[in-house]
């Protein structure tokens, strides 16, 4: 019966398991790296190696390609010289979760490598306001220009054809552009995630704008509504919840764009942090640095979610995922 | 259906009938359509939705319109208010000609087309707002409106929160809080279930009753049409032409049982005549089901009777 309903098409899920399906999305990646990392025959293409024996470029500590530990290993023993020990490891560039997890409380303790360096929670705060002035400017235009695109047929001609074709200009590209106009600080991270996220914006928010349920223009209208009044009485207020959505997802576009803003000019922010940490092989940091993206990314997105619901609860439409 | 041949015609007023028909036509004219046509354009082909429609409503009266599907009905209603331009005739109100929408004709639609992010009572201020009304003003009268339809409870309700009878009742005081001179209904009830059809057909009469409006509602139901009308337009499809306005010899004050009546058999005999069983009519509905029981064959053992 239970499973019978599992796989019934868009059967409602009860509220235990809709919890219960959320963390299984989290911990079955999870068990998947753990299975990678702990279990010594699945993968594990290196040899840790703990005593070197008789092969003289062996130390303790080293990772090497199995086929050479075992290459050594046999000539070794065809010599009736001392065998090299060592245990099944994965590549350096894949730490184990334990060691992930202990990096995201060290690498917020460890002070900067440099003098000049920053702590990763500077980093972060960078990157969080080259995001928020970026994704701000973006809406600023964005947001009213798509609302009367979507209106207004007219303004829609003389916008979208340019906008589509200009979407598809990679932001990267105007990288050096944007160096030589803005300089090699912040202006030019900001401009590319602008330019990433804004042509994107006017197109969807337009289209969310044209699902305007029509006969609400009608009603409005045979209620004595004046031309001037139809976009801030009706127009807006109508489709300002599916906009508010529209942005939960172009928000999460513009992190994409963060690290290649981040990589312009002067390197900065949590790009400049994970750039640094890889330099020096290490990896955990780097891997906290880009899980501690995801959860930033998340918890606003949730955020949002929950100022969306208590700003708009007449809005009715997506009630149950 | 009742399919009985009535014993009067449907044209025989009794005297208080006569007298309120006399009555009715004695104030003015409020709406005057004159040979009104409209020729739809689509791909150079040309459809002649309304052709040469003539028609006078008189102030408090309650006129229906009815036709089958393709009569364009619709479309008639969405030119008188303004929604949509004639291609020649005229629609004059209180002998001004109409142009464009306002607030001297509201309508009601067959959608529900409350504003969803407004509350019941904000949705009835709107009209008023937008023609300039003070705030508190507004709010005075939309609770009076609210009250008149038994909805005060739920001035601070969503229209989420509200069945679809209660949806058209604050739709009908919403139009209505604007004071128009004529209030137009597009088959307002279509999407109700039978008895709350019936129940809205009811409050719609009371509060017609009580304040000084003028209806035009359209309507495919012929026992609507009957049970609500002073006078019935009968539009025929291909094109939309008038075919009769017919006086509804049925007494006021309305009421259920009079649906059983003889004047309420005899013109709902007449109705059906005029719209079912015309030759040349030809209703679409009825070209598409040409041939489909020919086409069905007997699935079923011949034993096996179900009737």
């Amino acid at each position: 019966m239970e499973r019978a309903k599992l796989f019934m098409i868009r059967a409602p899920l009860t509220p235990t398991s809709r919890t219960l399906f959320a963390v299984l999305s989290f911990v079955l990646p999870v068990l998947v790296w753990c299975a990678v990392s702990y279990v010594p025959w699945i993968w594990h293409p290196m040899v840790l190696v703990s005593d070197p024996g008789s092969v003289s470029y062996f130390k303790i500590g080293m990772r090497v390609p199995r086929e050479t530990f075992d290459r050594e290993a046999a000539t070794a023993k065809a010599k009736g010289a001392a065998v090299s020990a060592g245990a099944p490891a994965n590549p350096v560039y894949l730490p184990a979760p334990d060691q992930v997890l202990t990096a995201f409380y060290t690498a917020f303790t460890t002070p900067p490598q440099t003098r000049d360096g920053k702590w990763l929670h500077e980093s972060l705060w960078h990157s969080v306001q080259i995001i928020f002035w970026g994704f701000l400017i973006s809406s600023l235009i964005g947001v009213p220009l798509g609302i009367l695109c979507g209106a207004y047929s007219g303004f829609a001609r003389t916008t979208e054809p340019f906008t589509e074709f200009f979407r598809y200009l990679p932001a990267p590209a105007f990288g050096a552009l944007a160096v030589a106009i803005l300089g090699i600080y912040d202006g030019p991270k900001i401009a590319i995630i602008v330019i990433g996220t804004l042509f994107q914006q006017i197109l969807i928010i337009a289209n969310t704008t044209r699902t305007l349920d029509y006969p609400l223009v009608e009603a409005a209208l045979t209620l004595g509504t004046k031309r001037v009044q139809m976009l801030p009485r009706i127009v807006s207020p109508a489709v300002l919840p599916a906009i508010f959505r529209d942005q939960r997802i172009l928000l999460g576009w513009a992190w994409t764009y963060l690290i290649v803003a981040e990589l312009i000019g002067t390197s900065s922010g949590i790009t400049w942090f994970i750039t640094q940490q890889a330099r020096y092989q290490n990896f955990p940091n780097v891997y906290a640095a880009i899980i501690i993206i995801g959860i930033l990314g998340l918890t606003t997105d949730l955020a949002l979610a929950f100022l969306g619901k208590r700003l708009f609860t007449w809005d009715r439409t997506g009630e149950t995922r | 259906m009742d399919k009985r041949v009535s014993s009067v015609s449907y044209l025989s007023q009794s005297e208080a009938v006569r007298e309120r028909f006399a009555r009715l036509k004695a104030r003015d004219v409020i709406l005057d359509v004159r040979n009104l046509t409209k020729v739809f354009s689509a791909r150079g082909k040309e459809t002649t939705a309304l052709k040469d429609i003539s028609f006078a409503t008189h102030r408090r009266e309650f006129l229906c319109v009815i036709g089958p599907s393709g009569c364009g009905k619709s479309t008639l209603i969405r030119i008188l208010a303004g929604l949509e331009a004639q291609t020649s005739g005229d629609v004059l109100l209180d002998g001004k000609p109409v142009v464009g929408p306002g607030r001297d004709r509201g309508m009601v639609f067959q959608t529900y087309t409350l504003f969803p992010w407004l509350t019941v009572k904000k949705n009835v201020m709107y009209g008023l707002e937008v023609n300039n009304a003070g705030k508190s003003e507004a709010e005075a009268q939309a609770l009076q409106w609210l009250d008149l339809v038994g909805l005060s409870k739920f001035a601070d309700s969503y229209p989420y929160q509200l069945s679809g009878g209660m949806k058209q009742r604050v739709a009908i005081v919403r139009a209505l809080a604007n004071q128009p001179r004529i209030l137009l209904m597009d088959e307002p009830f279509g999407a109700l279930d039978a008895q709350t059809r019936t129940r809205m057909q009811a409050h719609l009469l009371e509060i017609w009753r009580k304040i000084d409006i003028t209806i035009i509602f359209i309507t495919h139901d012929l026992d609507e049409a009957i049970f609500l009308a002073d006078r019935i337009l009968v539009l025929k499809p291909h094109p939309g032409e008038v075919i009769e306005m017919i006086e509804v010899p049925v007494p006021r004050p309305r009421h259920e049982s009079q649906v059983t009546s003889e004047e309420f058999l005899a013109t709902r005999q007449r109705l059906d005549e005029l719209i079912h069983s015309r030759a040349d009519g030809h209703a679409a509905d009825e070209d598409e089901d040409a041939g489909m029981h020919a086409a069905l064959a007997r699935l079923t053992d011949v034993t096996d009777n179900v009737e």
